[in-house]
């Protein structure tokens, strides 16, 4: 059980989090021009890092607020956090 | 009466206090402060158990935790007995009544000892290849194997004690109160951090607290007079928290660790009454100091698992903190200077100790000349290879070992007699919570240990467990860990003087040779699980080379003490065998618990009814006073027929669906999900979310709503309401809401975020009603005389704000029966109130409430889905028939690429049909197969009943299917396959009842 630290609350724990997959996967803004491989691979491809992956976060008993973070998959520790829309930080 | 072997007092145990028990029917006696190990030894009982596989005699090994032998059944009580307690933990009391697991009919007359004789019937892997081959050879075995297996008896009935949780917050967790717990607690706490204290023990102070030995010193002092003042110091320390009795028994990412704190094992049947059992501390820890310190390992060799045959370790602490001799006869085994330590101390009771056995070629330190000295006969160079006595060790026979340790230098066997054999293999640090939390352990090749290596959270592992065995360099490395861990620059441990003459050399020789062939010898592995060097041996040949399949097809280390004191000689015979280093071979994973957990432990005060919290309706009183069964739909309690006269679930769900058509129903459908949803975009919103346009609708209007993944797969549903401009209402399935809602907001923040759209679940805060039937709008009229009920100003799918009794309320004329009526919702308070007043209007229309069963039969006369039921995360709204209610003309909506993939748009998917059966009286069963023929095998599934029910206002069976490509079957002849028959029926329009939807205007 980890601790997580929501931008808009603080750290709580991770029973109050949902988990959200890979970040950075963005809905095409226009599905019906995309061949049908193109449209899978944006629903059904995910890299599943070992390693540092950045994902999304959902503080679905908190806030309700989705958010990113910055994850090493092997040890869970969370590297970064960092709000929608923000580019992801260096690590 | 059986012997007294006390033969000193000591300041752990209460004299004065004598306290009877019972162990296998005997009454025994002991002292306040005992084990039932010692207890037992004290009494000359050695003969605790039986071994798991071969039934062997088994006695008591350890002082320990660790405890692979004398694992007891406690209590006769059918509630509150309990399998695998182990003997050196549990602290005797008045009342208590143990006995030997897995033997019968008696631990000293055991059937299954047979199985000893048998053993070359029994090899490592017997289990699985009883289960291969051949097919019909598991059924013989199956019989004796269950009543041979298995280790205790469960309770029978509900555990009636008392359990509970607690959260602790700490800057400093100290796992392990020996002397560098005890350092670590002190230099922590006196520095200002908030400081917890563990320790499995009922005494602080582990090994060192009874350690009197004139060699080993601490400023000049014996170490336990050094350390005792020290706890006392320590325990005067303010933020200090010290827990005994409390084992550590997970070790988490982020040091958040489980514990579980014993608080009336120890005490009489009396004295536990009404009091809290055990309590699970849930820790989150700034810090952890890992003193776990380290356990001792025994030698392998033939027969080395007698009863009397026991650790060195062991028989130091029976004699020197319980005052019990484990025998009058005693030798000690040893690769090392541990044993000589153990042999002078208990000599000096007046132990008698015959003579230690050393493996080692030329043993010369203090030690060795001090037992010399004392007249104990060293054989030097010599290794024990067969042991005797059955119930009870006899005597050994030893021989002389050849240069290289792997033979004899000469054929010579001495016999020696002996009741009590110390075994000294080195020592193994328990590392065990360290690699649960993600650690890395190197190997040190000089002594043949792993030693934590790479930390994976603020932590450090200090003393024997981080591979210091010797008095000084514990004290010294853990003062200087502690410093460099807390980051202070002193400690009061900088500058002791500490005596430690012991000499550090050591042999290992993890299998030790014999004169036998290994075929013919038993030299144990894992006491617990009866695995041999041999099974071990025998798993390689066969072609196993991970560490973690010889585990499993061995089950070494798989006991309740997960081979606490083989394990590491399991992975010196892997390597020896294989020619590669042990430091190659890596470990086997550690897992969680550490020592065995009770269930009750585990789940707290969460059990019955706080097992999981629940939802009841505001109407709930009333559905309880009218004797309403209930069903769980998610968390919610929702009433699901109201039997009226002993009436059966059938009899009422038909007299409630009939009733309901035929003049008034009324169902509380408060539970259904409900969001409110405002702003500027809200109609944009819902027409990216739902398959169809929602622009248009106008205000006041409702519309039903399909929702989809982005797979196309229908996800939910409900009615939504445009109460305003910019206010919709939307409901959802009552299972469905949160995951909607949580879906919703995804959308919202993460893909859409310039939607001027604010969401809010709203579902506790309205109660709803909802009235059918051909007399719904009579009823309605009494209780809100002033709204115009006319098809004019209140169609279908229209909504209206009204008021009952100056109550607001929101009436919605919308229908998941097919019947004429209305939900009506109002402020939870008042649901009460308003379910009541509605019976009343009713009653002279005879309304009948009814519950979700027939609520599923009515919808399924109308062919409407129930989702989650008739779909399953597989289904389009093509697949259901619901074409039209997907928008051609809309970009773009939740889904609707996916609609035109090509696999959603196959011809011969699974597709929603209804079914009559050609006997209108036969009831489907929900789930059942769906078949063309039943002629050739394999048989090809077409596809499954989803919904089936007697429908009272057809006078037939109907049912809701997906059958594949059944869309193209109208009036297919196709057969349901039951076990012991085969129902005929054909495939028809999934609406059954009212197709022309008269009855919604009625
Ligand atoms: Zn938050």
């Amino acid at each position: 059980m980890f601790l997580i630290s929501c931008p808009y609350c603080g750290v709580r724990e991770q029973s109050e989090f949902k988990a959200g997959g890979e970040a950075h996967i963005e809905r095409p803004k226009q599905p019906t021009e995309l061949s049908d491989g193109e449209w899978a691979e944006y629903l059904f491809m995910r890299k599943n890092i070992k390693g540092i992956q950045l994902e999304r976060w959902n503080h679905a008993h908190g806030c309700r607020k989705w958010f990113n973070a910055v994850r090493d998959t092997t040890n869970d520790e969370i590297k970064a956090i960092y709000k929608m829309g923000e580019k992801p930080p260096t690590i | 009466m059986s012997k007294n072997l006390r033969v000193q007092t000591s300041k752990f145990i209460d004299e004065t206090t004598n306290i009877s028990f019972k162990f296998n029917g005997k009454t025994y006696y002991g002292f306040k402060g005992d084990t039932l190990a010692s207890a037992l030894l004290s009494n000359d009982v050695h003969l605790v158990g039986r071994s798991f596989k071969y039934h062997r005699p088994r006695g008591i090994m350890t002082a320990g935790s660790e405890e692979p032998n004398a694992i007891v059944q406690t209590n006769n009580n059918t509630a509150l007995t309990e399998p695998n307690v182990r003997a050196t933990e549990i602290e005797i009391y008045e009342g208590l009544e143990a006995s030997s697991q897995n033997c019968w009919p008696s631990v000293k007359f055991d059937i299954g000892g047979i199985n000893n004789f048998l053993s070359p019937l029994l090899p490592a892997g017997f289990y699985y290849k009883t289960f291969m081959w051949p097919a019909n050879f598991w059924e013989k075995y199956e019989y004796v194997i269950r009543h041979s297996a298995g280790l205790g008896k469960s309770p029978k009935e509900p555990d009636p004690d008392i359990y509970d949780h607690r959260y602790i917050h700490c800057d400093v967790l100290v796992i392990g109160a020996g002397i560098t717990g005890i350092m670590a607690a002190k230099t922590a706490a006196k520095n200002n951090l908030k400081t917890l204290l563990l320790d499995e023990k009922t005494e602080l102070g582990g090994t060192t607290i009874y350690q009197d030995s004139d060699h080993i010193k601490i400023n000049n002092q014996s170490s336990s007079a050094w350390l005792e003042n020290e706890i006392t110091e320590l325990k005067k320390l303010n933020n200090l928290e010290i827990k005994t009795r409390t084992s550590v028994a997970a070790y988490h990412g982020y040091n958040y660790l489980l514990a579980r704190e014993n608080l009336t094992d120890h005490l009489s049947n009396n004295d536990k009454q009404n009091k809290i059992r055990q309590r699970l501390l849930k820790i989150r820890a700034k810090k952890v100091i890992v003193a776990t310190g380290s356990l001792e390992r025994p030698m392998v060799f033939n027969n080395n698992d007698r009863p009397g045959i026991m650790l060195s370790s062991a028989v130091k602490k029976y004699a020197d903190y319980y005052g019990v001799a484990t025998g009058q006869k005693n030798i000690f085994f040893t690769n090392n200077d541990t044993a000589y330590e153990s042999a002078i101390s208990i000599n000096n009771k007046g132990i008698k100790v015959e003579a230690i056995v050393d493996i080692r070629e030329n043993p010369n330190s203090e030690f060795t000349k001090e037992a010399e000295n004392l007249g104990i006969k060293i054989y030097r160079n010599h290794t024990v290879v067969d042991t005797h006595g059955y119930k009870k060790l006899n005597n050994i026979s030893i021989m002389e070992l050849s240069k290289d340790g792997q033979s004899f230098a000469n054929s010579n066997i001495i016999t020696l007699d002996c009741d009590c054999l110390g075994m000294a293999g080195g020592w193994t640090p328990a590392v065990h919570l360290f690699t649960q939390s993600g650690g890395k352990l190197k190997f040190r090749d000089e002594d043949q240990v792993f030693i934590p290596n790479k930390y994976p959270s603020d932590q450090v592992s200090v003393g024997s467990c981080n591979g210091d065995f010797e008095l000084d360099e514990i004290i010294n490395n853990t003062s200087k860990s502690l410093k460099e861990f807390l980051n202070i620059n002193k400690t009061d441990f900088d500058n002791l003087d500490v005596q430690c003459p012991k000499d550090k050399e050591i042999r290992n020789i993890w299998l030790l040779p014999s004169n036998k062939v290994l075929g013919k010898t038993k030299p144990f592995v894992d006491y617990q699980n009866d695995a041999t060097a041999k099974d071990i041996k025998l798993a390689l040949r066969e072609g196993f080379k991970s560490i973690e399949h010889v585990k499993r097809y061995t089950t070494t280390g798989m006991g309740t003490d997960q081979g606490k004191l083989g394990n590491m000689h399991a992975l010196g015979i892997i390597a020896d065998t294989a020619g590669i280093k042990v430091g190659e071979l890596g470990t086997t994973t550690f897992r969680p618990p550490y020592t065995p957990l009770t269930f009750g432990t585990m789940v707290g005060r969460n059990v019955g009814e706080y097992f999981d919290a629940f939802r009841r309706t505001p109407m709930n009183d009333w559905h309880i006073e009218n004797k309403a069964e209930f069903e769980n739909v998610g968390q919610w309690k929702r009433a699901w027929y109201y039997p009226q006269n002993n009436e059966t679930m059938h009899d009422a769900v038909q007299r409630e669906s009939k009733a309901a058509r035929d003049s008034a129903g009324i169902l509380d459908a408060s539970t259904l999900g409900k969001i409110d949803i405002q702003g500027t975009d809200a109609s944009e919103f819902l027409n990216r979310v739902y398959t169809n346009a929602w622009s248009k609708l106008a205000i006041g209007k409702c519309r039903y709503g399909l929702m989809l993944n982005e797979d196309g797969m229908v996800y939910d549903d409900g009615v939504t309401t445009r109460l305003e401009e910019n206010h919709y209402i939307m409901t959802t399935t009552t299972g469905g809401a949160a995951n909607v809602l949580g879906k919703l907001e995804d959308y919202l923040q993460t893909e859409w975020p310039e939607l001027d759209v604010y969401l809010s679940s709203v579902t506790d805060h309205y109660a709803t009603a909802s009235v059918c039937g051909p007399n719904s709008k009579k009823i309605l009229n009494k209780i809100i005389p002033d709204l115009d009920l006319s098809d004019e100003n209140f169609p279908h799918m229209s909504f209206k704000n009204a008021k009952i009794d100056n109550i607001k309320c929101r009436v919605m004329r919308i229908s998941f029966t097919g019947e004429h009526s209305y939900e009506i919702n109002v402020q939870a308070n008042f649901g009460k109130s308003l379910w009541e007043k509605c019976m009343d209007a009713g009653q002279e229309f005879k309304i009948t409430p009814y519950g979700t069963e027939t609520m599923h039969l009515l919808r399924a006369e109308k062919g409407f889905i129930i989702v989650g039921q008739d779909t399953d995360g597989t289904m389009t709204p093509i697949d259901l028939q619901m074409d039209w209610i997907v928008s051609k003309k809309k970009y773009d909506f939740i889904g609707k690429r996916s609609l035109y993939r090509s696999d959603t748009m196959k011809e011969d998917r699974k597709q929603l049909v209804g079914l009559i059966t050609d006997n209108p009286s036969e009831v489907l069963e929900e789930g059942a197969q769906i078949v063309a023929n039943t002629n050739p095998t394999p048989v090809e599934m077409l596809g499954h009943v989803t919904s089936s029910y007697y429908s009272p206002n057809l006078n037939k069976s109907i049912a809701l299917a997906v059958v594949r490509g059944g869309k193209n079957m109208m009036g297919r002849k196709l057969i349901i396959a039951m076990e012991n028959k085969n129902i005929n029926v054909t495939i028809v329009d999934p609406v059954f009842f009212d197709k022309e939807n008269v009855r919604l205007n009625a």
